[in-house]
């Protein structure tokens, strides 16, 4: 009896992502300012940053990805990372039954907006594990000028 | 919990077994649901999971009674002074189970993880593979 709970994988959870969303819409994202390019939670790719002194490191969870069709771009201090991910279902081929589809295919697209300080002609980029790693340098910090005061 | 720890992690649909910091033993309770697809033809069952972090030496498959585990660990390498600043995935683990039928040949599953994808192939047992069945006129 409870198992049959469990075989619908969107089922019940499902209902806390409704939940969820109507929390949202109580408390949460009403007044709060979001990134003019921010996404909805469960957006493919999912996206880690961390700050490190001498740089700024972004973490891509992509998986199964072709590294040479990852496009990493930054444009006036925004950091694009595009691509495509092939389906992994078969165009139409009737002797297949797809029973769970979960997993995201097609274009995808996210902007990260980079600080004062980064330098975009230093950034490297690697792919491993279905995780894509982006290091951009930051720039030396200035250093601070004595003002003399006439 | 250190900054490195809460970097590591997973997208999308977190499933808490309970809410216990990622320390010790107790961050083996917390884990992300990963997402899958999954594909039957006449041979058997293909089951992709996405598991973005993970390399081969930390994926574990077990296969108990008619109950098939998929577990693994994030295991990219992140310095260790690194300040989390916006995290999308934040428990470093996946795990999913899936109860197998009869017809499914467990001894035989092959397993083929490349760029934070698994590929599980379950072939189905010989003789649950559909025949056609004569009718005979008589």
């Amino acid at each position: 009896m409870y198992e049959s709970l469990f075989s619908f994988p969107a089922g019940f959870a499902g209902d806390f992502q409704r939940l969820r969303n109507e929390l949202d819409d109580l408390f949460g994202v009403v007044g709060m300012p979001t990134g003019i390019r921010s996404v909805a939670p469960g957006s493919f790719p999912a996206i880690n940053v961390g700050n490190l002194p001498q740089s700024l490191e972004i973490y891509a969870f992509a998986p199964g990805i072709d590294s040479s069709k990852i496009e990493v771009t930054v444009d006036r201090g925004v950091l694009t990372l595009a691509g495509e991910r092939p389906a992994s279902l078969p165009a139409n081929d009737a002797k297949v039954k797809v029973y769970g589809r979960e997993r995201a295919s097609g274009h995808f697209h996210r902007a990260i907006s980079l600080p004062d300080d980064a330098d975009p002609s230093k950034v490297q980029a690697d792919y491993r594990d279905g995780v894509l790693h982006i290091s951009v340098a930051r720039r030396a910090g200035p250093v601070p000028t004595r003002i003399a005061i006439q | 919990m250190s900054k490195e720890q809460e970097l590591t992690t997973t997208q999308g649909n977190t499933a808490p077994a309970n809410t216990a910091r990622a320390s010790g033993t107790a961050s083996d309770t917390r884990f992300v649901v990963p997402r899958v697809d999954v594909l039957e033809d006449d041979s058997g069952i293909t089951l992709l999971a996405d598991l973005p972090g993970v390399p081969r030496e930390s994926l574990e498959l077990k296969v108990e009674g008619d109950t098939l585990l998929v577990e693994g660990v994030v295991a990219t390498p992140m310095p260790q002074q690194l300040q989390s600043v916006y995290a999308e995935v934040r428990v470093p683990r996946y795990r999913r189970t899936f109860t197998l039928s009869r017809e499914l040949d467990a001894s035989r599953i092959e397993a083929n993880l490349r760029d934070g994808v698994l590929n599980l192939r379950i072939p189905k047992q010989e003789h649950a593979r559909p025949r056609r069945i004569e009718v005979r006129a008589g």
